[in-house]
């Protein structure tokens, strides 16, 4: 279903529209809010929130962007309003040159002393699977919050970079080391599990 | 972003993975990390598992809602459709 049936479904009142959408972005809309305010149940009123902004704005909705980034346009907002009044803010500016990869595993000369552990192809296949996915998923919520919101965003949700560094408003640059950071964060949380022998 | 020579060291070829797949890399940038990947399986390790990890964020699947968080979304939809078709609708609206 495209995004204008779907927006005419909701607007005829269809609830199964509204239950699949839900089901769809419903977890990742907490993830991203969680990332912004202190609390699950402050995240959780964040994120009913947006989908009440979203019914209310269903009317105005032109199609000139896709529902899912309408949609995480108005999470952020809400959540950067909430985040305010907690006065809380997600750090998004990384000018320190801190790096991805820790710089333990490497010898002087910039090689790799401790090469990643291979992933074989049984331990890809793996990955696709639900117990990986959900260490995947746990490791998410730990990397710190702006890494969290970008790869959930880029990398969860697939919107596009235009898009995340629209919303969150922060440069390209910006958004790809948040993101590369995460990203390497992650490899290294299922490294260490497959070095457990899990 | 770290300077790089001709002979690019594994340390700083790891921090080039997302800009690499992003297309943000600069033609003489993506050379000699291209270079250095063809050289260095360890990197081509490296980035071939954050391939990995990416396709794999793009499988999570959406976790199901509790019970009562669902039946509250749900409330806050049909309260939505009754504003709704309250609008246009001649009959007076509850309350």
């Amino acid at each position: 279903m495209d995004d204008l049936e779907l927006i005419a479904r909701l607007r005829r009142g269809d609830e199964q529209a509204f239950a699949g959408l839900v089901a769809a972005h419903h977890a990742a809309m907490i993830r991203v809010a969680q990332a912004f305010v202190p609390d699950r149940g402050v995240a959780e009123e964040v994120v009913q929130e947006t989908w009440v902004g979203m019914l209310r704005g269903l009317d105005r909705f032109e199609g000139r962007s896709s529902l899912k980034t309408w949609l995480y346009a108005i999470l952020i907002n809400q959540a950067r309003s909430i985040a305010s009044r907690e006065r809380r803010t997600v750090p998004f500016d990384h000018t320190d040159d801190a790096r991805a990869e820790d710089p333990a595993r490497f010898a002087p000369d910039g090689s790799w002393a401790q090469p990643p552990v291979p992933f074989t192809e049984e331990v890809e296949e793996r990955l696709a699977t639900a117990p990986m996915l959900a260490h995947l998923t746990a490791a998410l919520d730990q990397l710190p919050p702006g890494q969290r919101i970008v790869v959930t965003l880029r990398d969860v949700e697939q919107l596009t970079s235009d898009e995340v560094c629209g919303m969150l408003e922060i440069t390209p640059g910006n958004q790809r080391v948040l993101l590369h950071r995460g990203r390497a964060g992650l490899r290294r949380r299922i490294e260490a599990l497959l070095e457990g022998g899990d | 972003m770290p300077l790089l020579s001709a002979d690019l060291a594994c340390r700083d070829a790891v921090e080039l993975a997302t800009d690499y797949l992003e297309g943000a890399l600069s033609w003489r940038q993506r050379r000699s990390y291209e270079r250095h990947l063809r050289s260095c399986p360890n990197c081509s390790a490296h980035l071939e598992q954050i391939r990995a990890m990416i396709a794999a964020l793009g499988k999570v699947e959406p976790e199901t809602l509790p019970p009562a968080a669902q039946a509250d979304l749900m409330d806050v939809f049909r309260r939505y459709r009754h504003e709704h078709e309250g609008r246009g609708d001649p009959e007076p609206p509850d309350g």
